[in-house]
């Protein structure tokens, strides 16, 4: 059975790397600055011992104030998961930068994301709706759409 | 290979959703069902009373269903079409996958705003005479999904629609009932009255 990491062991871990960008972490999950989230991500990419090589899930939450997304990562070598998660702020334009460059998996899930819940995703290669047509107005997710 | 190869272009993509909204935007009214032929018994004469019936009988007695299952009520129709129930008794166990080669659409699932541009090309690749039996709640009126912002509410606000049977899904008895009735209509067209 897949071990699931502690998310306070972790960012300990990860701030000792990286001062100041774990908000905030529980034994389920980490929730980290969204400015730092690329370079995190990175580091449990390709850190010995962490070596998340798989992203099995990105989703995103609508909390009225601020938009969570929600990573969910595994390393097939040492069988293990971790909950990654991180904030956006703003209703007209909500932005996270994007993990495409480290897991292809992230491709059609941020655009999914972007699609219904209007996150951008920058430095996605290929950020647009996926699910709805071009020229669909609003984001059907969120929880004030109508 | 380039990232961006794999990519559909922006310009394919507006196209598409500019198809879609011209869709929509034309779909805001039901289409009648055609049921023109069910009136008119006076137009009828002996002489092509008969051809009518002959016609009438090669027409229903081989309907070729085109392929159109876009979700869970095609697992019906897959039943109504295999052994258990049969379909070859009314000379219909062929489905085509090619529109040209089929005269009913059996409409068997949901229908999204983003499949109904190819739905409809399909209908319209279909050679006269063709007729449409909506299957399902999704199929009459968009079901449980009615109010929401990427289903059509109903086949008939996009091809119009002979028979519609309902039930979510409809069990294979209903679906062969739907197709009996189909039969019965088909039975009354008359050329007279299409004025051909």
């Amino acid at each position: 059975m897949t071990l699931a990491l502690s998310g306070n062991e972790v960012a300990s871990q990860i701030e000792e790397q990286f001062p100041g960008s774990v908000a905030e972490s529980t034994a389920d999950s980490l929730l980290v600055k969204g400015e730092s989230l690329l370079e995190i991500a990175a580091y449990l990419k390709t850190t010995p011992g962490l070596d998340f090589d798989y992203l099995t899930s990105i989703t995103a939450v609508d909390y009225y104030d601020y938009f969570e997304v929600i990573y969910q990562l595994t390393s097939i070598e040492h069988n293990h998961s971790l909950v990654v998660k991180a904030r956006c702020y703003g209703r007209e334009n909500p932005t996270l930068p994007s993990v495409v460059s480290l897991w292809r998996a992230a491709d059609f899930q941020e655009r999914e994301i972007y699609d219904l819940m209007g996150i951008s995703f920058e430095g996605h290669p290929n950020l647009k709706r996926i699910a709805l047509w071009d020229g669909f107005e609003g984001h059907p997710l969120r929880k004030d759409f109508l | 290979m380039e990232v961006g190869d794999v990519y559909s272009s922006r310009q394919l993509d507006e196209a598409e959703g500019e198809q879609i909204e011209a869709l929509k935007a034309a779909s805001q009214e039901t289409i009648p069902d055609p049921d023109q032929w069910l009136e008119g018994e006076l137009k009828r004469n002996i002489l092509l009373t008969s051809v009518d019936a002959l016609l009438d009988w090669a027409r229903r007695s081989s309907l070729w269903p085109v392929v159109c299952f876009p979700a869970c009520c095609a697992f019906e129709f897959i039943t109504a079409e295999a052994s258990r129930f049969d379909l070859s008794r009314f000379g219909m166990e062929i489905l085509r996958a090619s529109p040209r080669q089929a005269d009913l659409m059996i409409t068997a699932g949901t229908l999204t705003w983003k499949m109904a541009p190819q739905v409809k090309r399909i209908y319209d690749q279909m050679a006269e005479p063709k007729w449409v039996i909506a299957m399902g709640a999704c199929a009459i009126s968009g079901g449980i999904f009615a109010s929401s912002y990427s289903v059509v509410p109903g086949y008939n606000r996009i091809i119009p629609v002979d028979v519609y049977v309902p039930g979510c899904p409809p069990r294979p008895e209903a679906l062969i009932y739907g197709i009996r009735m189909l039969h019965q209509k088909i039975a009354k067209i008359s050329l007279a009255a299409e004025g051909k």
